[in-house]
């Protein structure tokens, strides 16, 4: 039987010292997409996980259309008519699509395999709701994207009629936000019901009909789409007005600091993902580099950070090649880097806070003498750290794995901005972060450009590239586009994204 | 001495001892695969075969029939599946580490038995041959492929029989998913433990029938580790053969025509030290390894890997 209500009635769940959902009530009906706002760690994921019977809930009821709902698994929650597409994809790489769909399902053929009835019914469904997708190509070989429509299918094929989308743009692009929104448009006029789980305030602004706030495991407001904005949506969700758009003085512009010549880096599959790259940026300025993923800007930075080799060019800091220099001696030139992947270059996991955040001056006066560590330096050193930058940890001693995604990037700041750089590398600095973190990050590279620092922001954000930059250079397939004003039109940002020169792309500009 | 190697009868001898030989690598070997397509290194193999081949020979001796010889066998090859399981799926050991315990656990155990049971090797009469009527008497053909015990018919149809279910059965659409993606296949509602039990528990089998095949129909006698390192070529013929059944037919039969050859060599008294002779097959071995492992593709990437749900 298709879904018309779901609700939550008084749903609480208590984790080991933590409320991590507090009598919440929340409902969703057919027809309408309702979005599921709140930071990190509010418990927006928890009670999704309760609805969809990964988790049981310490006390509280689930009603479906207007009855008592007892799920125990997700299989339970799946036969009655609800489906979740998690943020990590659920699907077998080296599977087919229909291989996917199919997996898991009775077949109408007993124990054989019954892939082309299947392969019907993808194809159906796809031209019902523009999920277009090719049903026998690897799933590994599709675009993120697409892969999400195969989740999608996988829910519907099942007779899914809430779909539970957690977190579902994290990992799309722009362009594809956009078809997603179409996609999701169509479920919703087709009569499902869609709970969207976001912490960005313009995606649920621009696609859901009610919102539901969630702060520390509690209700804090219910709105209709229509009667709110995103402003009173930021001040609901963390307690307090938010800063988004910033008055930065204007640019104290220095000399050059880094200076990038012809330079030409491949990527993992030994393909060249950037080409011919030149580029210059002056101290006390931010130079934000928008792009679609994927367009070289992750080897970019690590070409500069010395982490990848340049197979061609030249880059200077203060005037000194650090071409294919080491990372340690990049790094001494003055380079701080914040890292893209925050988990695996950005910190050690299984270290400590104070581990973390000694990584590069562990070695040198005044925290060792003579290869020994002075624990006592250490310890100062890295309380003053946490403290001027806020990182909130229970301890200096805490593994660095159990902080939250926006309290490590402020760690890895802390750490890289100490060391007064001349040039700051941010790749990619707010992903994931809540929209308190991001505020504080944002804050503080703007602190660096009026310090004199130059700033290399990489960003797919474009809302955050044009808040903070001086100068926007687009890349595209590992070249860039043009480089324009921060107040350019967002039609023409997103033509250059996708490699098409604007009018007012002009260098000399600017 | 070329002379010697290419007269015909030497040739058939070489081709037909080749396929019997290959028979216990063939049945391990695809017992194997359907556990590490699922996800489970099965190390202990060759312990398996060790107390299967034990049991088959024993029965074998003392009641002279061959098809409880044989249910025997692949019964204690099941339960040590099963233990097999229990270790690696249940209690989530380390399974190259578990794996090394059950092959010693089946070596010392086959040895305590048949010391406490047989006490000196004794010859059994091995499972006769099966003539195909017409088809044996063919020329070259019938004496390779048609005059072999039932035991080489059984492992060679396990080959097809094996593609078929891992390719076009529902349940080796879930054993696949298991071994690359359990989590998936979780959150789809399928038990990722109780396909790794069953998929274990029949490479236990299937090495139990290895190791009969071995100790009844193939050697007919047995002894202190009558398998010397069989059990390990079969793991390694798994991945030789990239996890798809043909292709480990393949390395089986090229590894056992190898060492049919060597016998012969050494049969018929060829100058070439007989220590050297016998390690062709396994210095073959690791180079079609190096080689194999350019070319893996369809590996399970959850393989050796526990699987835990995740909070």
């Amino acid at each position: 039987m298709p879904i018309e209500t779901v609700e939550l009635r008084n749903v609480s769940k208590r984790f080991p010292g933590v409320l991590a959902n507090d009598q919440v009530n929340f409902d969703v009906h057919a027809g309408e997409i309702h979005a599921l706002l709140g930071e990190n760690g509010a418990g927006k994921s928890t009670l999704m996980k309760i609805l969809y019977a990964m988790y049981r809930p310490t006390e509280g009821e689930i009603f479906i259309n207007g009855k008592l709902a007892e799920l125990r698994s997700p299989a339970d929650a799946l036969a009655n008519g609800i489906g979740m597409i998690h943020q990590h994809f659920q699907l077998v790489p080296g599977f087919t699509v229909v291989e996917n769909v199919a997996l898991g399902l009775k077949s109408s053929r007993g124990p054989l395999t019954d892939l082309d009835v299947v392969t019907k019914r993808v194809q159906e469904l796809a031209t019902q709701y523009g999920l277009s997708v090719e049903p026998n190509a690897l799933v590994w070989q599709l675009a993120v994207g697409q892969q999400q429509r195969v989740e999608i299918i996988k829910a519907l094929y099942r007779d899914a009629s809430l779909l539970i989308l957690d977190e579902p743009t994290a990992v799309l692009t722009p362009q594809e936000v956009k078809e997603f929104f179409d996609i999701l448009r169509r479920l919703r006029d087709a009569g499902n019901a869609l709970i969207f789980i976001s912490h960005k305030l313009y995606e649920v602004m621009a696609i859901s009909d009610r919102v539901t706030v969630l702060r520390d495991g509690r209700v804090v407001g219910r709105v209709k789409t229509a009667d709110t904005n995103q402003k009173e949506l930021a001040r609901m969700m963390v307690g307090r007005d938010v800063i988004t758009r910033w008055d930065k003085p204007p640019a104290q512009q220095g000399p050059v600091v880094l200076k990038i010549e012809h330079l030409s880096a491949a990527n993992d599959k030994g393909i060249t993902a950037v080409r011919d790259f030149s580029l210059e940026v002056r101290a006390g300025e931010i130079l934000g580099i928008a792009g679609v993923s994927g367009n070289g800007q992750r080897e970019l930075a690590e070409a500069i950070a010395g982490m990848r080799r340049a197979t061609a060019g030249t880059i200077w800091v203060d005037n000194q090649n650090v071409t294919n220099q080491s990372p340690a001696q990049v790094s001494a030139s003055g380079v701080a880097f914040v890292p893209e992947e925050r988990m695996t270059m950005g910190v050690v996991r299984e270290f400590t806070v104070a581990e973390n955040a000694i990584l590069e001056t562990h070695a040198y006066p005044p925290l060792a003498n003579r290869g020994v560590f002075d624990f006592g330096q250490i310890n100062d050193h890295c309380t003053r750290l946490v403290r001027e930058y806020d990182v909130k940890t229970p301890s200096l001693d805490t593994p660095v794995k159990s902080l939250s995604g926006g309290n490590i990037q402020k760690l890895i700041l802390a750490r890289e901005l100490d060391r007064a750089p001349r040039l700051l590398l941010a790749a990619q600095p707010t992903r994931g972060v809540d929209i308190g973190a991001t505020e504080y990050i944002h804050k503080r590279l703007i602190e660096q450009r009026a310090n004199g620092t130059a700033v290399l922001l990489i960003s797919e954000d474009l809302e955050e590239v044009r808040a903070l930059s001086d100068r926007i250079a687009v890349m595209y397939e590992g070249q860039i586009v043009g480089i324009v004003s921060p107040d350019s039109k967002m039609e023409d940002l997103g033509l250059m994204m996708a490699g098409i020169k604007g009018n007012d792309a002009n260098p000399s500009t600017c | 001495m070329l002379e010697q190697l290419l007269a015909p009868a030497v040739i058939i001898g070489v081709l037909a001892s080749g396929i019997q030989l290959a028979t216990p690598y063939l049945y391990a070997s695809i017992g194997e695969m359907f556990s590490q397509v699922s996800g489970v290194l099965n190390l202990g193999l060759e312990g398996v075969m060790l107390v299967a081949a034990f049991a088959a020979y024993y029965i074998t001796w003392t009641t002279g029939n061959y098809y409880y010889a044989l249910a025997i066998a692949t019964l204690v090859g099941g339960l040590m599946g099963l233990l097999t399981a229990f270790i690696s799926v249940t209690l989530k050991a380390e399974q190259g580490i578990s794996g090394i315990g059950i092959y010693l656990f089946g070596l010392g155990l086959s040895d305590l038995l048949f010391l406490v049971m047989v006490g000196t090797p004794k010859a059994i009469d091995g499972v006769p041959r099966l003539e195909i009527p017409g088809l044996s008497d063919l020329p070259v053909l019938g004496p390779v492929l048609f005059s072999q015990n039932l035991l080489v018919y059984g492992a060679f149809a396990c080959v097809p029989l094996a593609w078929f279910i891992l390719n076009k059965t529902t349940l080796g659409l879930k054993i696949r998913a298991v071994g690359q993606t359990p989590e998936a296949a979780d959150s789809l509602g399928i038990s990722v433990s109780q396909v790794r039990y069953i998929t274990v528990t029949l490479a236990g089998a299937m090495a139990g029938i290895a190791g009969a095949s071995l100790s009844i129909a193939l050697l007919n006698i047995f002894q202190q580790n009558l398998t010397s390192g069989l059990g390990f070529i079969a793991v390694a013929l798994v991945y030789f053969g990239g996890w798809r059944p043909f292709r480990i037919m393949a390395g089986a039969l090229l590894f056992s025509m190898v060492n049919a050859l060597q016998l012969w060599i050494q049969t018929l008294g060829i100058g070439l030290p007989s220590d050297i002779a016998g390690m062709l097959p396994y210095v073959l071995t690791i180079v079609a390894l190096i080689f194999a492992a350019r070319q893996i593709v369809t590996q399970p990437t959850a393989l050796t890997k526990p699987f835990e749900r995740g909070e």
